[in-house]
């Protein structure tokens, strides 16, 4: 186990990012194990792996990418000793782990749409597009490969749309996105500075050496984990109009409501980081990679003057404030999706929000740490009554203190600016073992046996 | 549950408090979850856990060694163990019947559940493994298998049933903040002089 990366096997979401304006998540159910497998076996021909992706990137219009929940491999025909050896987390799956995630109250799986909390959803098709044309394009063909697969079912669609401006990626609430992303060793990408050294891949990709040594209790068989990954779906609906309202509230100026903005964050909306500009947005620093991630916390700002303790980015990624962090680290993937809501114009009541994949080697060591602790713990850095301002579970009775000399600033009664509207486990097999699984009905499966781990 | 979460928070650290923690250590109508299970609640004395094992047989002189490789580790690193998020930690041995048994109790400001993963890496690096390598039962694989090692522990945990704080709720760092704070004090006046 181990060794070089198998780009020619992995899934490209994982390694690369599509240069997408548009997409469409397609959640499925497969009413019969047949028709499920028939409907793998032909998209599997469209799901490329990094290195083609690597290759074809630039000709490409749009891009496949099939994942699937615990349910969803038992719907395919998985034997249950091997659907055994999944871990619990995954097992169970998001929605019974709701509570722990703090999914609770308008975040509920019972409010959830799309049929995201049915143990009916058993996979996802995920097709990213150049533009809507392009997706209109694989969204057709989809639609024709869905008839022809017997069971086959779409328990619900999710159109993805860049919002405006499209220079640079950033929500609805206008923050610039994808600033910082974790590097593989043996990628051969590097990181930027302030970014830390790359980190295993065991941390992402099943089967390979992670932070603390060779790959243990892997799914089996081996074929079916190796270069595959977990991936945790979230569906956040963004209140922009509650958001913009909030900064109005507590902003007098608008010059003091980017500020408020950029304290939620912990970077300004241009992603210029507070440590590095925290008196004046900086655009030029936030669109610069070379140097709008070189900083940290322990040294440049222990006491949040910068950036308040409690912020979004403070707790997503504490960087050399927390311990483990290299076993605590996530790849987001994802999109925007819903209309652009202009500036100056009222709330429409139209959902719009960030539909985005976590992807990591463990759920329960990763994703759920974070969401557990790192947005959820009331406590974090003994902050006492505070959760994460932005996606943490808020029900208008928390706060948020930002520091400041000489008498810190405390917001009480913070608003919901996000509504977990649903969401899922899913796991992302490789190219190999989505062939694997699309021969399961087959009389002789290769390479079939259950390995464990020596006692 | 926010607002019961905060309000203990809230809670006058001027007056000492005691609870009763019904027995089985939980208070049914207000469990909370954590991603490896139930949590043990907070009380006046914060979390804790009181962990008892049978050791195996003749593996005493394991324990005193151990315990001078503790002292070593601690003066030497003396944040080997923050990340626990610590008060206090008291370490025992006793007999009934002629067997010995460990008693390993920990007063803390996080349920264990938050920092499992931590804790477990704390174990390797501190040597704590090898006084629990050193108990009746405890799994072989626990270094890559954090099920196990949480199930043994919750297994041999026993819950107290009734606690008491002088200071109830406060944390390690508030306290440290508090002292901080007298001895900056302290400081200023000598300045002023």
């Amino acid at each position: 186990m181990g060794g070089m990366l198998e780009f020619d096997d992995i899934q490209h979401i994982l390694l690369t990012r599509a240069p997408a304006l548009s997409g469409r998540y397609e959640f499925l159910s497969f009413r019969n194990p047949a028709g499920g497998r028939a409907w793998l076996s032909a998209i599997a021909e469209k799901v490329k792996s990094a290195s083609t992706m690597q290759a074809s990137v630039d000709q490409d219009k749009s891009w496949v990418t099939v994942a699937f929940t615990w349910n969803g491999l038992r719907a395919l025909g998985l034997d249950e000793a091997s659907l055994a050896t999944f871990p619990d987390e995954f097992r169970h799956g998001m929605v019974a782990r709701a509570e722990m995630l703090g999914d609770t109250g308008e975040n509920h799986p019972n409010r959830w749409v799309g049929g995201l909390a049915s143990a009916d959803l058993h996979a996802i098709a995920i097709l990213f597009a150049r533009s809507a044309a392009d997706r209109e394009r694989s969204e057709c063909e989809h639609e024709s490969l869905v008839a022809r697969c017997d069971g086959v079912e779409v328990l619900s669609a999710l159109d993805l749309e860049a919002t405006p401006p499209f220079d640079y990626a950033h929500d609805h609430f206008g923050y610039r996105d994808r600033l910082s992303q974790p590097v593989i060793e043996g990628t051969g990408e590097v990181p930027t500075p302030g970014s830390g050294a790359p980190l295993q891949p065991g941390e992402f990709i099943l089967g390979y050496q992670d932070e603390s040594g060779p790959p243990v209790g892997l799914p089996q068989p081996d074929i079916l984990s190796r270069n595959g990954s977990y991936m945790a779906y979230r569906r956040l609906q963004e209140h922009v109009g509650k958001f913009r309202s909030f900064l109005c509230e507590h902003g007098k100026t608008p010059e003091e409501q980017e500020l408020i903005a950029a304290k939620l964050m912990g970077r300004w909306r241009s992603g210029a980081p507070l440590v590095l500009a925290p008196e004046k947005d900086d655009p030029a620093l936030g669109a610069d990679p070379q140097r709008n991630n070189d900083f940290n916390y322990k040294q440049m700002d222990p006491h949040g003057y910068a950036v308040p303790l409690g912020s979004h980015m403070r707790r997503m990624n504490p960087r050399d404030t927390a311990h483990s962090m290299n076993r605590r680290r996530m790849i987001r993937r994802g999109a925007t999706y819903g209309p652009h809501l202009p500036e100056g114009a009222p709330e429409d009541g139209v959902e719009r929000g960030i539909a985005a994949f976590v992807i990591c080697a463990s759920l329960i060591r990763q994703f759920e740490f974070a969401q557990n602790v790192w947005v959820n713990d009331l406590n974090f850095h003994e902050l006492g009554n505070e959760r994460d301002p932005i996606i943490g579970t808020q029900d208008g009775t928390l706060e948020f203190k930002i520091p400041r000399r000489p008498i810190r600033r405390k917001i009480t009664g913070l608003p919901a600016f996000t509504t977990v509207r649903g969401g899922a486990y899913f796991f992302l097999p490789g190219l190999k073992a989505l062939r694997y699984l699309a021969a399961l009905g087959n009389i002789r499966q290769p390479g079939f046996r259950i390995e464990r781990e020596p006692s | 549950m926010t607002s019961a979460t905060s309000g203990e928070k809230q809670q006058d650290w001027t007056q000492p408090a005691a609870m009763v923690v019904p027995k089985g250590g939980f208070f049914q109508d207000r469990v909370e979850q954590g991603r490896y299970g139930p949590i043990f609640p907070k009380t006046p004395s914060c979390y804790g856990f009181s962990i008892i094992a049978k050791i195996i047989p003749g593996r005493e002189p394991v324990f005193y060694e151990y315990a001078r490789n503790i002292e070593k580790a601690v003066a030497a690193q003396p944040e080997v163990l923050a990340v626990l998020k610590l008060h206090y930690l008291r370490w025992n041995l006793f007999e009934i019947k002629g067997e010995t048994y460990f008693q390993y109790m920990g007063i803390f400001d996080t349920d264990f559940d938050k920092y499992t993963e931590d804790a477990i890496g704390i174990f390797t690096a501190s040597g704590l493994n090898t006084v629990f390598e050193n108990l009746e039962g405890f799994p072989k694989d626990w270094k890559t298998n954090a099920s196990a090692f949480i199930k043994f522990v919750r297994d041999h945990q026993r819950p107290s049933f009734l606690e008491y704080g002088e200071y109830p709720f406060v944390s390690a760092d508030e306290i440290k903040k508090a002292l901080k704070l007298k001895a900056a004090f302290s400081n200023m006046l000598d300045q002023m002089q």
